[in-house]
């Protein structure tokens, strides 16, 4: 194994994206995508709906090994080593959480749906479960909710819940990157803003990559915004400077202020 | 105030004239069951007795019990149940868990869909010129349980794939992003969750194995044997050949005796189903999704 290595473009990126273009059979979902997302940084993700994003996020953590119709080209280095290169993949998915954009709590109790991670690399010890369980659902901003309920399952839950649950589970991989799809769908506002504050204390130890289908959520917590249209990238900014005016392309304006979506 | 139109009412009345149809052929449906089972009863239940199930054929077996060709059918079906459902559960997981969608695999499925319409009588066959002549099993419970095997495959592959497929695909994603190996996906999140349907596969498999009299008459049941079988290569006797051989093969047999075979074979049969659906009920009171 090779250890992540130090590259040109800045010394602390942990995702370069270099013209990745991912087809399913005739149909291009993205193509000629490169960018660089910074270690310890929220990037941020906005476009219209078939804009890529979700099949972007699907690259970077090779989902297109599960599905034989998906075609990708193009390289994708993750800690410096080219995703298509990784043989283990599962090690790869380990070092990556995805949050889905409809909670997918796996079919477990809350414990179980938390300590599920952590079993698969190998903590068996209930003692130490339960401290990293007891962790995670803090750190997911859950654990006062659902303290004197583990053992129920994961769907009983309500919808905001689940949510925090997935991110929770998510976080319960220690991942160095997490990949959050589009999280505000099925979550009432309040919840979205506890989430919002949980992304934000979490980017002092984390990449985060937030594919979003609200502009201000991305110009609340990103750092750095992607705008994405029909597959193809349009622009990467600082995200300040694409919400005052100083967006290179008029599309990236004309979404940001709500004139199409 | 609203009223009907001519046009409501007709339609109305052409809707209630379809419904009657439909409930009158499904009524039919049940008739013949219900014949069938009345009939078996009311000749076979005077019959049914203590040493009726646990003696042997007596008197060219005009008289005496079906003890050896009860247990016969046990035999057979369990060694059947062996060969097929491990083999049957293997390939189906392979088929709904890992299979690429390429030509092998559609040749694969292609293969099970005609397995499954090949005629018992052929199955025999296949049976007598595999297991008892080129493996040299002879005619013995092992070849008879190999060829019932053969024939129950493709039911245990399909019912298992279907439960398997049963599972949403969300949960198979959201245990491959948290890094989760496939194994580690079935064996956590897939197999948990189709337990249920897979066993309810496997019991009607068996109910549906104990009734064949093809595929076994010519790879190991015997006519009448005196003894039970002492190992896997000895012949036994069936309760379905036995009926069978009741029925039409030995004169003189008391009117109610062959009512009596049938109704224990469908008793096994019926009970198995009954089995299936109890479990079906358990489990799924316990579905977690």
């Amino acid at each position: 194994m090779v250890g992540p290595e130090r590259t040109e473009s800045g010394g602390n990126s942990l995702l370069e994206v270099d013209d990745l273009t991912v087809s399913y059979g005739r149909h291009v979902a993205l193509s000629g995508v490169t960018l660089t997302v910074r270690q310890n940084e929220i990037f941020g993700i906005i476009g219209p709906a078939n804009a890529g994003k979700t099949t972007f996020l699907q690259a970077v953590n090779r989902m297109d090994q599960f599905n034989d119709a998906i075609k990708v080209d193009g390289a994708v280095r993750f800690m410096g080593r080219d995703v298509a290169r990784w043989r283990n993949t599962f090690a790869l998915r380990r070092q990556i959480g995805v949050v889905f954009p409809l909670p997918v709590g796996l079919p477990l109790s809350v414990y179980e749906n938390v300590a599920f991670a952590p079993r698969l690399r190998g903590v068996s010890k209930k003692a130490d479960l339960d401290v990293l369980v007891e962790r995670y659902l803090r750190r997911a901003a859950l654990w006062e909710e659902v303290k004197d309920r583990l053992d129920t399952l994961g769907s009983m839950l309500s919808g905001g819940q689940q949510q925090r649950l997935t991110i929770a589970r998510a976080l319960s991989q220690d991942p160095v990157l997490l990949m959050l799809d589009e999280f505000s769908i099925a979550v009432d506002p309040v919840t979205t803003m506890k989430i919002e504050d949980v992304l934000r204390e979490l980017r002092s130890e984390l990449t985060i990559l937030l594919v979003t289908n609200l502009v201000q959520q991305a110009r609340r917590l990103a750092d750095r915004t992607a705008f994405f249209l029909d597959g193809s990238l349009v622009e990467v900014g600082v995200t300040e400077d694409l919400f005052t005016g100083r967006a290179r392309h008029r599309e990236t304006v004309d979404y940001i202020e709500g004139r199409f979506g | 105030m609203f009223q009907a139109s001519a046009l409501n009412d007709r339609n109305a009345r052409i809707q209630r004239r379809w419904r009657l149809l439909f409930l009158v052929m499904t009524l039919l449906l049940i008739l013949p069951v219900a014949i069938i089972l009345g009939l078996l009863v009311h000749h076979g239940a005077p019959v049914i007795s203590w040493s009726f199930l646990f003696e042997f054929p007596r008197q060219g077996m005009t008289a005496g019990g079906i003890f050896p060709a009860l247990l016969g059918t046990i035999f057979l079906v369990s060694l059947a149940l062996v060969f097929s459902v491990p083999l049957g559960i293997a390939a189906a997981i392979y088929l709904s868990e890992y299979a690429r969608d390429n030509w092998l695999t559609r040749a694969i499925n292609l293969a099970i869909i005609n397995l499954a319409g090949v005629p018992s009588i052929v199955h025999a066959l296949f049976g007598v010129g595999a297991f008892v002549l080129f493996f040299r099993f002879g005619t013995s419970i092992l070849a008879a349980s190999l060829t019932l095997g053969i024939m129950a495959l493709p039911v245990v592959i399909v019912s298992t794939r279907e439960s398997l497929q049963a599972v949403p695909r969300a949960f198979r994603e959201a245990c491959w992003a948290l890094g989760a190996t496939r194994w580690q996906t079935i064996r956590k999140v897939v197999l948990p969750n189709s337990v249920s349907g897979i066993l309810t596969g496997v019991i009607l498999e068996v109910s549906r194995t104990a009734g064949e009299t093809a595929p076994i008459m010519f790879t190991g049941a015997a006519f009448f044997l005196p003894f039970l079988p002492e190992s896997v290569y000895d012949q036994t006797m069936a309760l379905s050949l036995h009926l069978f051989v009741l029925s039409t093969q030995v004169p003189g047999v008391p009117e109610g005796v062959p009512y009596g075979v049938a109704l224990v074979l469908i008793a096994i049969v019926l009970s198995m189903n009954a089995l299936s659906i109890g479990f079906r009920m358990v489990l799924r009171g316990r579905k977690r999704w």
